[in-house]
């Protein structure tokens, strides 16, 4: 006999909180996304073409080599970025090295900005007239070659992340007994650390791979000749207004994230616990020579990120590259740019981004929170959760494209009948409110991950001991959760601020001249031809984003501070 | 199971209250809210425009409509055409201000555009406005191609040649070294390419866009772009238009060369119109089309380009040719331009688009 289930006010309640959070996700992920998939189906003059469109697709060739190339260099620059963090990774915590501090902090500088900068700055470095091309570095930079470079650099920081996370989760015993055993390195290797650390690798190559695969700033910068699938729908819903075609290229390209995503959480699965309780951390053991050539590594990489960003600094700062080398600031004055709009689109953009840290950590604090702490309605909270991290293999142009789809339109028209539907959200469009909750969506999962990661770590006791108390389940959550959780609240608020400072992908097609975006006036002057004040205004936008994580590590660490002295007390 | 049904219960109406709260059912003649008053206070205007060129010319109007909001919609030609014509069952531009008439030919096709004489009319001359009676469109300037060298870059491959016609471009050993406008974005592009196909008849003007495509390094995405690329040195020879080219040049100093092509130069007009509204077009957008064709304005125009709606300025800026008229394809023919622009467009992508940045 089943147990019948007694549902209290309170039950009702939360069945409210989740019945709002899915109707959230309804009308803000799952129309849009129904929109694009129909849209697929049709021409433009709207008559329903069965495949038609995918044929037509198919058979031009100048689309389909967009496909393979986006592939090629999403394969290539993963392999180099995921590559390359492996052995950074390696060397930080596996080797006695100096400067661990400001060498990790220089990686992870490509975090806070566009896309768009590590093309233009590859121009300034490898151009026709670049610094690098001058001094006799001929590489051909415009296409492939500029395209997988600026990719790689772009994904570092996030395959960093993940393989230090891996690496930090190291038992030394395993290493202790490998040295009696008397293996050579490259077996410690090959035995140890690699299986170690095999799941953050998995991780981290399909998380690169999708970032580079749906990447927009880098290939519209450096592309030249290379199409890639972003640009193509850039193309077609741009350049042609021909939203059917940019739906059908928005299936080609997220077919390949579902696949990326699936195949990453079915590998993730399998994950079990590196670490017991009876781990040792990992023991440095110095080592002259090899700590040489870790020191060495670490440094050239460092450098090579950081000569990105004073190479467009510099590029900024003189009056015309590479004729008129006199320092200026005449770049910066953002009224002169755009039409006189740069500087208001620099503040649209601050503001944006704001409100979308508040309100995204807010609402992704809450839905982690009811997908967590409550014991209740377990269909709703699995479909919840599942909605939740949907969005990471959601790529920004599809996002961006399906929010038009849907918001556009006055009204739909139901089909064989003289009837319409009257879209209400169509209020929605052209407005500032758009483009904050286009950014929710589209970074939601992370800070998704973040707060349940956080609330997995509280005691389930306080919720059980306020159950009984009979004290309200929202003033357990507003006078101890919420509190407690400060610490990754910040954390999610930072995410969402940096990635909605830097993106172009998902707002590219839903701005207006009034709501205009700083991230979208670099790419429209870059099109025009001004480097200069595209690589300033993409210098304003690091260092903001620089500065609002400095205030987040301070009060970090103050908060942390404060936790401690709580939990020693 | 008394959960499952309450599951489905709150699925049905998670739907439902989606239904209510979206969706209002009604027929399929929406109507429209007609009579309301029209917002006078603030102005869409969409243009090609260069950047640096409306922060100037728009002063007049700021100082003069101080209350007025001007929202300035800019971006390369084609995609302002594309956007225009997207929009089509709900406008959202009250004017269109400086862009290619060949493309307002094509809106005027899709009757897009209301017709309205404004003020001055009839001091513009009859080559540079609609013929009927009362214009759909009225021109304010004509722009050209023009070819900015970068002598420094061509030197620096050995290269002492500066090209004079389109024919030199063809020539091997500028291979590699030629930025080129993309038409499906660019009215520079546009133009070209449609001064080249009847320069040489379509046929043989493929041939030659063929032999072209050999030298040419990159298709960008806006006609200033080419030349502007050139004065960085990123391509020795940028397929532009002269203000743009004049403009780049002095940047480079002696390394600049401006050349308008020996065959002669493609060519259309900037022009302006009023947007059809099915609510009714605003007082103040005509207003900004009075304004627009002032004689204050048409000497901002002359400024930078030499061939202005009243005939041409009084002084010819510096670096132009000294009878630009004479240097424009007298054969082109801006009404075939626009019957024909889809089909060029297809063609010139499905032949070059490989190329295209």
């Amino acid at each position: 006999m089943k147990k019948k289930m007694a549902y209290t006010g309170q039950d009702y309640f939360k069945l409210v909180l989740l019945a709002c959070l899915l109707f959230t996700f309804f009308v803000f992920l799952v129309m849009p996304l129904l929109m694009l998939f129909g849209k697929a189906f049709f021409d433009q003059s709207g008559t329903f073409v069965w495949f038609d469109q995918f044929i037509t697709y198919f058979r031009s060739s100048n689309m389909l080599r967009s496909l393979c190339n986006t592939i090629e260099i999403a394969f290539i620059s993963t392999f180099i970025s995921v590559g390359t963090a492996f052995f950074f990774s390696f060397c930080l915590s596996r080797k006695d090295i100096s400067f661990k501090r400001e060498l990790k902090t220089s990686a992870m500088l490509p975090m806070f900005a566009p896309s768009m900068l590590f093309g233009m700055s590859l121009i300034y470095l490898l151009g026709n007239k670049g610094v690098l091309t001058q001094i006799g570095l001929q590489i051909p930079v415009y296409g492939k070659i500029g395209i997988v470079i600026a990719e790689a650099i772009y994904c570092f920081p996030i395959a960093l992340m993940i393989i230090e996370v891996a690496f930090s989760a190291a038992d030394n015993r395993l290493y202790e007994a490998a040295d009696t055993l008397g293996a050579s390195a490259l077996r410690k290797m090959m035995t140890v650390t690699l299986p170690s650390v095999k799941y953050g690798l998995i991780n981290a190559f399909f998380i690169c791979f999708t970032y580079s695969f749906t990447d927009f700033g880098a290939p519209s910068v450096v592309g030249g000749n290379f199409n890639v699938l972003a640009t193509d729908i850039y193309k077609q819903v741009i350049g042609q207004q021909n939203f059917n075609m940019g739906a059908v290229v928005g299936i080609f390209m997220m077919i390949t994230t579902v696949i990326s995503f699936i195949v990453n959480r079915v590998t993730s699965a399998k994950q079990t616990s590196a670490i017991s309780s009876k781990s040792i951390p990992y023991k440095i053991k110095p080592h002259k020579f090899s700590d040489r050539i870790a020191t060495l590594f670490c440094c050239i990489v460092s450098l090579t990120i950081v000569s990105f960003f004073l190479i467009s600094l510099y590029g900024s700062l003189v009056s015309s590259w590479p004729y008129n080398l006199k320092l200026t600031l005449e770049h910066y004055d953002f009224t002169k740019i755009a039409a006189g709009t740069g500087l208001d689109a620099l503040k649209q953009s601050i503001k944006v981004s704001c409100l979308v840290a508040v309100f995204g950590s807010l609402i992704a604090f809450i839905t982690a929170y009811l997908i967590e702490k409550i014991t209740v309605f377990p269909k709703i909270r699995k479909l919840l959760y599942f909605l939740s991290i949907a969005p990471t293999a959601i790529p920004g142009t599809v996002i961006g494209l399906s929010f038009i789809l849907f918001f556009n339109p006055k009204s739909f028209a139901i089909p064989y009948t003289d009837w319409s539907i009257i879209n209400s959200f169509n209020v929605l469009y052209g407005t500032t409110l758009i483009l904050i909750v286009v950014n929710i969506v589209h970074y939601f999962s992370v800070p998704f991950v973040t707060a349940s990661t956080s609330l997995k770590r509280l005691d389930s006791e306080f919720e059980s001991v306020s159950d009984s108390l009979s004290v309200p389940f929202y003033k357990t959550f507003l006078k101890i959760t919420l509190p407690m959780s400060v610490s990754a609240l910040m954390e999610m608020a930072t995410y969402y601020f940096m990635n909605s400072m830097i993106t172009v992908s998902a707002v590219i097609f839903l701005y207006t001249p009034v709501t205009k975006l700083a991230s979208i006036v670099i790419l429209n002057i870059n099109d025009a031809g001004d480097d200069a004040q595209a690589a300033a205004l993409c210098m304003m936008i690091v260092m903001i984003n620089m500065v609002v994580r400095f205030i987040y590590d301070i009060v970090h660490k103050r908060v942390m501070q404060k936790h401690q002295a709580w939990m020693v007390r | 199971m008394k959960l499952k049904k309450l599951l489905s219960k709150i699925f049905a109406s998670v739907l439902i209250l989606s239904v209510c709260a979206g969706c209002v059912q009604q027929t399929n003649s929406v109507s429209e809210t007609e009579g309301s008053a029209l917002d006078e206070t603030t102005l869409n205007v969409y243009t090609a425009l260069e950047d640096d060129q409306i922060a100037e010319y728009l002063k007049g109007f700021k100082e003069r409509f101080p209350e007025v909001k001007v929202n300035i919609t800019r971006d390369s030609t084609g995609i302002i055409t594309a956007k225009l014509l997207a929009e089509k069952d709900n406008p959202q531009a009250d004017v269109v201000w400086a862009l290619s008439a060949a493309n307002l030919l094509v809106l005027d096709s899709h009757d897009m555009l209301a017709p309205y004489a404004p003020k001055e009319i009839d001091k513009i001359l009859p080559e540079f406005k609609d013929s009927t009676q009362t214009p759909k469109w009225v021109g304010i300037d004509a722009w050209e191609t023009a070819i900015l060298v970068n002598k420094e870059v061509l030197e620096s491959k050995g290269i002492t040649d500066i090209p004079t016609s389109y024919e030199d471009l063809t020539d091997p050993q500028y291979k590699g070294l030629i930025a080129m406008p993309n038409p499906a974005s660019s009215g520079t592009g546009t133009l070209t390419v449609n001064g080249i196909l009847t320069l040489y008849g379509e046929e043989k003007g493929w041939e030659y866009l063929d032999r072209l495509h050999e030298n040419v390094a990159a298709y960008l995405h806006s006609g200033s772009a080419p030349a502007k690329n050139a004065a960085k040195g990123e391509y020795g020879i940028g397929i532009s238009f002269g203000y743009r080219c004049i403009k780049s040049a002095k940047d480079l100093g002696d390394n600049g060369v401006v050349v308008f092509p020996e065959e002669g130069s493609g060519w259309d007009l900037e022009a302006n119109c009023l947007i059809k509204r099915p609510e009714g077009e605003k007082e103040i957008a005509k207003k900004f089309l009075d304004w627009a064709i002032e004689d204050e304005q048409i000497q901002k125009y002359s400024v930078n380009y030499p061939i202005v709606a009243t005939g041409i300025g009084d002084q010819i800026p510096e670096g132009y040719a000294v009878n630009p008229v004479d240097q424009l394809i007298k054969e082109i023919d801006l009404k075939w331009c626009a019957d024909n622009r889809d089909r060029i467009l297809a063609e010139w992508t499905a032949r070059y688009d490989g190329k295209s940045e």
